[in-house]
């Protein structure tokens, strides 16, 4: 690895205010923050709490556990492709099939999210900040796998100007940049985001938008359970992933080892999991109606429930901070996201509208608690 | 003749186009820059209605500002915008009936657009005529190109059209393009209106600095 920071070191000249290449300089900083800690911490003045970690290793522990439920996506697509097909072409080719479909989509929304970023930090003298690493991987997991590339990338263009760099860039956006992409996706875009013929790819043309006739219709079990009908995937399957859906949320098994790892690394919050799960089981539980193959506990394991749960939720910038907040904070979006599933009928999937509206509502219930507190403590002085 | 045309006057009728505009600057009247906005056409006949609209109310207001008792003056300017606004809706109706419906509450509610009640009470309560028929025209077509800026990108991006006429060729169609659908929505006449409020503010930096 010294070979690397050789190389940093003997290009850093170019790259500083002054050298040849400065106009690149936010870029050259991003790469080498991205192999090497930075030698410079924060100064001992000050109430700081000093950590081994910056917010890139922090991020890097998200991608991490997202790659259970990246690499189950990528089977999926080449598996449901093949049941549509009514061919089987065996696991190591599905996979290779669900790679060639989902890098485009990564790659583009990296390219896109990144490339914005970098410009915007080189015109403000800032350096790039690490937030989009996270974003540009949830935003190719959250979306059909037959939504075109370039409606991908007008999305995500949108969201990181509009949902975060107005907002002032990483840590002060209000809400989730990813879901804001998803959001602009399902309104502007709604035959590309939502009904039966996006969920399954059925020739490779679909999933990079070219022209294509022969698109499959398959719905996802919310969408059965939405049109009334009875639910043709069994309980097993869902929790497995085998159904058609967003490419990164089918597989519950996968989005739990995710958890387990962000838990464990510190990163997310166990208690918006657990009180999100609480919250939708609870709502679940009340209101799901009687639906030929379907339990009530089937709502946290189907859609984007747990995807949502637990990689959205505990975006620690854009949820509460206040300890007990966390727990009203994850009941309200897992309580709404099960509520928008069953009562309106225009919305199947409710978990990219309940986390929003959450994140909405984070700073309100920060602002509660933290007064409370300011409150009781005047009292005890008192 | 040179009176008429005194750097005031230019002021009063350049200013509210750039550096003044009223709906980029002062944000008034959003309400109906979002309703109005969907399409090119009737974005330009709002932009025309509001234009004639204040320009006489203005003149209207700016003659009997003398005679008219401080105390009712909100309701003489009420009566004045009301009577414009009706007479207004009554020619669009005999004359352009299918943009007037696709106008609906919209002209009615020029009487409640705070341009106007702004424009009377700020501007012509205090000045002549000539002077408050200039800032009239100028304030009604700062309004204006807003609204058609929005409507220009809304219909463009969301129909694919401008003025009816189909613009986005239907090759494209085939490769795959589809139209926006939330630029038929407010919710991207919002987000235009702040784009356009943006780079104004990034120009009058720009013009500050010199």
């Amino acid at each position: 690895m010294a070979f690397i920071k050789n190389i940093l070191d003997q290009m850093k000249p170019t790259f500083s205010e002054g050298g040849k290449l400065s106009a690149f300089g936010s870029l050259f900083d991003a790469a080498e923050t991205f192999f090497y800690v930075p030698n410079e911490t924060s100064k001992a003045y000050g109430a700081h709490i000093h950590d081994a970690i910056d917010s890139k290793r922090g991020i890097f522990f998200v991608i991490i556990a997202m790659i259970p439920a990246i690499l189950f996506g990528m089977y999926n697509i080449g598996l449901q492709h093949d049941l549509a097909l009514g061919q089987d072409t065996g696991l190591v080719m599905q996979f290779l099939y669900g790679l060639g479909v989902l890098l485009p989509k990564i790659i583009v929304s990296y390219a896109v999210g990144l490339g914005i970023e970098v410009a915007i930090a080189q015109f403000k003298k800032e350096e790039v900040h690490e937030g989009f690493f996270v974003t540009g991987m949830l935003i190719p997991m959250i979306v059909p796998v037959n939504c075109p590339l370039w409606i991908m990338a007008i999305a995500t263009a949108f969201a990181v100007i509009f949902a975060k760099e107005i907002f002032g860039g990483t840590g002060m956006n209000i809400f989730n940049p990813a879901l804001v992409t998803r959001a602009f996706l399902f309104f502007a875009y709604p035959s590309m985001m939502s009904g039966d013929k996006v969920w399954v790819n059925g020739s490779y043309m679909d999933s990079i938008g070219g022209p294509s006739a022969d698109a499959v219709t398959a719905a996802t079990p919310l969408g059965q359970l939405g049109a009334g009908e009875a639910v043709t995937y069994s309980p097993m399957d869902t929790i497995i992933g085998t159904i058609p859906g967003s490419i990164g949320e089918t597989s519950f098994i996968a989005i739990l080892i995710g958890a387990v790892i962000l838990i464990w690394a510190g990163i997310a919050s166990w208690k918006i999991i657990v009180s999100t799960f609480v919250g939708g089981a609870l709502l679940a539980a009340v209101c799901t109606p009687e639906v030929a193959g379907f339990e009530w506990w089937m709502h946290l394991t189907v859609g984007g429930f747990a995807f949502g749960a637990v990689f959205m939720a505990t975006d620690p910038v854009t949820a509460c901070r206040t300890e007990n907040g966390k727990y009203i904070y994850g009941f309200i979006i897992g309580a709404l996201a099960i509520i928008i599933r069953q009562f309106n009928p225009g919305y199947p999937e409710g978990m990219m509208m309940a986390i929003l509206m959450g994140n909405l509502l984070a700073p309100l219930i920060d602002y509660c608690f933290v007064q409370s507190n300011i409150n009781k403590r005047m009292n005890r002085a008192k | 003749m040179s009176q008429l045309f005194s750097k005031e006057n230019k002021e009063a009728f350049f200013g509210p186009l750039g550096a003044n505009n009223p709906v980029a600057v002062q944000v008034l009247g959003i309400c109906s820059a979002l309703a109005v906005t969907a399409q090119v056409e009737p974005a330009i006949v709002m932009g025309l209605s509001v234009t004639v609209i204040v320009a006489m109310a203005n003149v209207i207001i700016s003659l009997l500002r003398k005679t008219v008792p401080n105390r009712i003056r909100i309701i003489v300017q009420l009566v004045v915008v009301a009577a414009l606004v009706t007479i207004v809706s009554q020619i669009l109706k005999a004359f352009a009936y299918d943009v007037s419906v696709q106008l609906s509450v919209y002209i009615g509610l020029i009487i409640t657009n705070c341009i106007l009640m702004g424009r009377l009470e700020a501007f012509a309560m205090q000045n002549g005529p000539w002077e408050s028929f200039l800032d009239g025209i100028g304030n009604g077509l700062g309004y204006a190109w807003v609204l058609v800026a929005v409507a220009f990108f809304r219909e463009l991006f969301g129909s694919g059209t401008l003025f009816g006429i189909q613009i986005v060729p239907q090759a494209l169609y085939d490769l795959g393009y589809i139209n926006c659908g939330i630029m038929l929505t407010p919710v991207a006449a919002l987000v235009l209106v702040g784009c356009i409020i943006w780079v104004m503010k990034i120009r009058e930096e720009k013009a500050a600095k010199k």
